[in-house]
């Protein structure tokens, strides 16, 4: 039994989007939030559970209903399933952590538009079950939330000397001796080094370059 | 099954759809409401303690220090803004009185004079706060008034903290606001509400002259009525200047400011 719930196929669902399809450094999707919420590590966690939450919801209800969805609206049917979760998440929040939701003010309402919550459902849950396809919904969202982790870190401790707000390097400012970089706290730190993840995974792998 | 693509099934699937996922929506937001309200009501408290400088931005401070806080320092008073004055404490339960419900219901409120705050209807009472000193007795050290009005986005709610003179601002907060965030947004930024302290409040003869201005004002000794504008953001700016002034004016809490100045802080 346990081979059959947790197979092949169920295990690359839920594993290759991690690093080797990762959503953000691999396929390219889901930036704009990257760049917005990835100043501090507590953002960028509770972002990154709310990607997840969505996106395993999501295409375990599209998966559910795939086989029932007339082809014209199934679209709008996909979007009408996100947006209804990305509001339950958004209530949850404001529900249990209140400032942090201010300080995630649109970006949490944006996940209805991050692409890979819609290229999962219509990618993944329309042609697969739904246990795969909860399983590759959590997978992506994985992945998305390492992405912005790792680019949360290091914008955090480069840019304010703490992580999750506890400071590890102290500031000159405060009589430490660690001279903060305010370009890390600015978005166009988080492309810089989303770029340079992409680098280094290109350089490790070699399968993902184009051949041109 | 009815075949898939037909209009008839498209337009009850669709319908179904939209039933379970409104279903969804509703419950959660009727289910969550009061811890919601209770996490906002909260928060504005947060921010009457942050205008009056008893808590540091980005400190962190725990919700049962934050009551706590509040319950030392703080008495809520109300105010009859028409008649400049207090109203007694056992009138009506001031922690209790919600000033946004007040404004909306007519029995509580009346229509406001054409101003250019974007203000509509004035509560008959404001809310204010006292700050009492640490040691529990002793005249009152500022004191807090809330203020709102209409900025870019929607209606921007804060508060604004004034020393007994009732003319040096001690502080200034926004605890709900729509405004573009890193534009008008940054009407939230502490950095930027820091720049308040210090200013003053009135002129010479009284009148409201606190004002954002575009570009940067000097230090408070040489500028006092003046704040740095945003930049990106002069409709926000300029509707704070309007607010402020609004509720520092006599259809504020002007009437009430005068009494409160001329007893030095002390209490009716």
């Amino acid at each position: 039994m346990a081979a059959t719930w947790f197979g092949r196929t169920e295990r690359q669902a839920l594993l290759t989007p991690i690093v080797d399809n990762n959503p953000i450094a691999v396929q390219v999707l889901g930036i704009c939030s990257a760049l917005a919420v990835t100043t501090r590590m507590d953002k960028a966690l509770v972002m990154g559970l709310g990607v997840i939450l969505v996106t395993a919801l999501a295409n375990f209800a599209v998966s559910m209903v795939r086989n029932h969805t007339p082809g014209s609206i199934r679209i709008i049917v996909q979007l009408s399933i996100i947006a209804s979760l990305v509001i339950v998440v958004d209530q949850i929040l404001r529900a249990t952590l209140y400032e942090l939701s201010l300080e995630l003010s649109v970006y949490v309402g944006l996940i209805i538009t991050n692409c890979i919550v819609m290229g999962r459902a219509e990618g993944y849950a329309m042609n697969n079950p739904p246990w795969p396809s909860l399983l590759d919904g959590i997978g992506n969202g994985l992945g998305y939330a390492l992405l912005l982790l790792v680019v949360a870190f290091a914008r955090e401790i480069l840019g304010a000397g703490k992580v999750f707000g506890v400071t590890i390097l102290p500031l000159a400012k405060d009589g430490g001796w660690y001279e903060p970089n305010g370009l890390m706290l600015l978005a166009p730190s988080a492309l810089f080094l989303v770029a340079l993840i992409i680098w280094l995974l290109r350089t490790l792998k070699p399968s993902l370059q184009e051949k041109d | 099954m009815a075949n898939k693509d037909s209009v008839r099934y498209t337009v009850l699937f669709a319908t179904a759809v939209c039933v379970v996922c409104a279903l969804l929506v509703a419950v959660s937001a009727v289910a969550l409401a009061p811890r919601q309200e209770a996490n906002a009501r909260q928060y504005m408290q947060k921010n009457v303690l942050l205008a009056a400088g008893l808590i540091e931005p980005g400190s962190d401070t725990s919700d049962a220090e934050l009551r706590q806080i509040f319950q030392q320092r703080i008495e809520v008073r109300l105010v009859d803004l028409a008649a400049g004055q207090l109203v007694p404490a056992d009138r009506i339960d001031a922690a209790g009185f919600d000033q946004r419900r007040a404004r909306n219901d007519p029995a509580q409120s009346r229509a406001a004079p054409a101003n250019r705050a974007g203000i509509a209807r004035v509560p008959n009472y404001g809310v204010v706060y006292f700050v009492k000193p640490k040691s529990g007795s002793g005249p009152v050290e500022q004191v807090v008034l809330a203020i709102e009005g209409l900025a870019m986005w929607g209606t921007a709610y804060g508060f604004i903290a004034l020393a007994p003179d009732g003319n040096t601002v001690q502080g200034l907060a926004f605890y709900d606001q729509k405004e573009t965030p890193g534009l008008g947004g940054e009407i939230s930024n502490p950095k930027w509400q820091a720049l308040w302290r210090g200013r003053k409040a009135f002129d010479e003869q009284w009148q409201p002259r606190l004002a954002v201005i575009k570009g940067s004002a000097g230090p408070p000794d040489s500028d006092p009525h003046h704040v740095d504008g945003l930049s990106g953001a002069t409709i926000t700016s300029n509707a704070i200047t309007r607010l402020v002034q609004f509720w520092l004016s006599d259809e504020g809490y002007g009437r009430w400011l005068k009494n409160f100045r001329t007893t030095n802080g002390g209490q009716a």
